[in-house]
């Protein structure tokens, strides 16, 4: 009983961190369920966001600052759909990735360029509530089902009446707002620096645990994540002399893979032969 | 071959149909559609008329299906226009033809896999749906009031498609039968003027075929939809359309009845005899 306290510490640390982490996961499912494309550039956006808001908010009342930093996310995501990937419409998946891959290093060095490149500090709460809207979001309005039904089928969606132009506007806009939110909830925890854009990577394993198309997946996969790799170092980390945070989540999502390819929520892969 | 297929009362619903049909809703002049240097449809005429079950008819290759393309905004061919309603439309793009009452299925169904027969249904009725992005999130006002409206416009035809049993069920895992039913139900959502049905029997077994050449005529005598479909049995376009065009390498071979067109030479040439059976 008296190892309970510990634990729990250890469970609801593990917890939050993967919160953050689902969060960042959120932007890259929401892209590619949409439009099927992987979007590298997510941890840029989000390093992007987190930039612009401190930067804004040194000169501007805060909620005017977050309002400038929405109104300018939109504009960062509207540009990349309209300037790079529209362009790219129909070409293979690799080559759409590539592209968001160049994209990623233009906005670290973009951003980095007109905002500096210090550490800032960012007090802010959590973004759950983001979370849980999306999902409502999602799941029960009409542009909600609209976004799934073009991330199932193009042409049948176009059908139905829907423009596949604005969806994809719509779903870039709402992955840049995501990105700010968890631009936000890292830069509180990190500070705003330029390694917030590798936490990208860290999205990964989350949305391999979760899977690519599902949103509770990410937000579950986050969750899996973070309070697996807390209790790994707790519990495993004294014998074999700790780190095990930096790599766990990779070995759990390489498990995942191995037993089930499309993660713990995504839609099933079915193959007509 | 031409009795196997007989829809339940044959011959009482044509003769109301056709009493029905009125002006021409959609016309097509002079279509001509190239991909590169292959041509798809060459100088092709025709037209569909309000309430009438138009079929379209040739064999693979006869640029039944980019005729479709055409009308639903998909393709844009080089020559020729479009009268939808006595107006010409410059290029029209598929979300705009549906909004202008033009709905669809398609060859190797494309529904929204992932979602459940009640969810794809309810796409249909995107176009209907004005509440703000607002009142949708929050399921508020308008947002709420109209989910509901929306709702119960779907249940009915839920009821008339016999598919009130697979209401909750993702599409994917649904037999072909079912699924090509759930397809003609979210057009049907959209309440279309025109609706084009591209083979929606093709892969059926024979209890199927029937269950569909029901829902189509019933359809239109119910609802009054124009129907123009492409469909290979030649027993069931014979038996429920009011209206053949025979299509064979991209040209039109004949316009007519289904008499007309059944006795026509170079239909039965181009057939090789199989519309006789």
């Amino acid at each position: 009983m008296a190892e309970l306290g510990p634990l729990l510490e250890v469970v609801l640390g593990g917890l939050m961190s993967g919160v953050l982490y689902a969060l960042v996961a959120l932007g890259f499912v929401l892209i590619f369920k949409a439009s099927g494309v992987f979007n590298f550039a997510q941890g840029a956006m989000v390093l992007f966001a987190a930039l612009s808001l401190v930067r804004l908010a040194e000169w501007l009342p805060f909620p005017l600052a977050f309002l400038l930093t929405i109104v300018i996310m939109t504009a960062v995501a509207w540009a990349i759909e309209r300037l790079v990937l529209r362009p790219l419409v129909g070409q293979h998946g690799l080559i759409l990735f590539m592209a968001t891959i160049g994209v990623t290093f233009f906005l670290d060095g973009f951003g980095q360029t007109i905002w500096g490149s210090n550490v800032y500090q960012l007090d802010l709460g959590l973004a759950g509530p983001l979370v849980l809207a999306l999902s409502i979001f999602f799941h029960s309005t009409k542009i909600g089902r609209a976004l799934r039904a073009v991330a199932d089928d193009h042409q049948a969606a176009q059908s139905v009446g829907i423009p596949l132009n604005r969806i994809w506007l719509i779903v870039w806009s709402t992955a840049g707002i995501v990105a700010l939110v968890a631009g936000m909830a890292w830069g509180s925890k990190l500070g705003v620096q330029f390694s917030l854009s590798l936490i990208a990577l860290k999205a990964l394993p989350v949305l391999i645990l979760g899977g690519l198309t599902s949103i509770p997946g990410a937000i579950v996969g986050g969750l899996i994540v973070g309070a697996g790799e807390k209790l790994a170092e707790f519990y495993i980390g004294p014998s074999i002399g700790g780190g095990i945070e930096y790599w766990f989540a990779y070995v759990l999502a390489l498990a995942v893979l191995l037993v089930r390819p499309q993660g713990l929520f995504g839609e099933k892969i079915i193959e007509r032969v | 071959m031409l009795a196997t297929v007989t829809p339940s009362p044959p011959a009482a619903p044509i003769a109301q149909r056709q009493r029905a049909i009125g002006e021409v809703l959609l016309a097509v002049e002079n279509i001509s559609l190239r991909f590169g240097g292959v041509r798809a449809l060459s100088n092709v005429s025709f037209d569909i008329r309000k309430g009438e079950i138009r079929a379209i008819i040739g064999p693979n290759g006869a640029g039944k299906s980019s005729m479709l393309n055409v009308i639903n905004g998909f393709y844009h061919p080089q020559e020729g226009r479009i009268l939808w309603k006595g107006r010409a439309r410059s290029r029209m793009r598929p979300h705009e033809a549906a909004k202008g009452g033009i709905a669809r299925t398609f060859q190797n169904i494309a529904l929204f896999k992932g979602m459940t027969t009640l969810d794809n249904i309810m796409t249909g009725r995107i176009l209907k749906m004005r509440a703000s992005f607002i009142e949708q999130a929050l399921y508020l006002g308008r947002g709420r009031s109209e989910e509901l409206r929306e709702r119960a416009f779907v249940e009915r035809i839920i009821d008339f498609l016999e598919i009130a049993h697979i209401r909750h069920t993702p599409v994917g895992k649904l037999p072909y039968g079912l699924q090509k039913r759930v397809e003609l139900a979210r057009a049907l959502a959209m309440e279309p003027e025109l609706l084009l049905l591209d083979e929606p029997m093709a892969g059926m077994n024979l209890e199927e075929k029937e269950d569909m050449c029901r829902f189509i005529l019933d359809v239109n005598e119910e609802f009054g939809t124009t129907i123009a479909l492409i469909e290979h049995d030649m027993s069931v376009v014979m038996d429920i359309s009011d209206r053949v065009v025979v299509l064979d390498y991209g040209k039109l071979l004949a316009d007519g009845t289904p008499e007309q067109v059944r006795n026509d030479p170079a239909v039965i040439a181009a057939y090789l005899g199989v519309a006789h059976g």
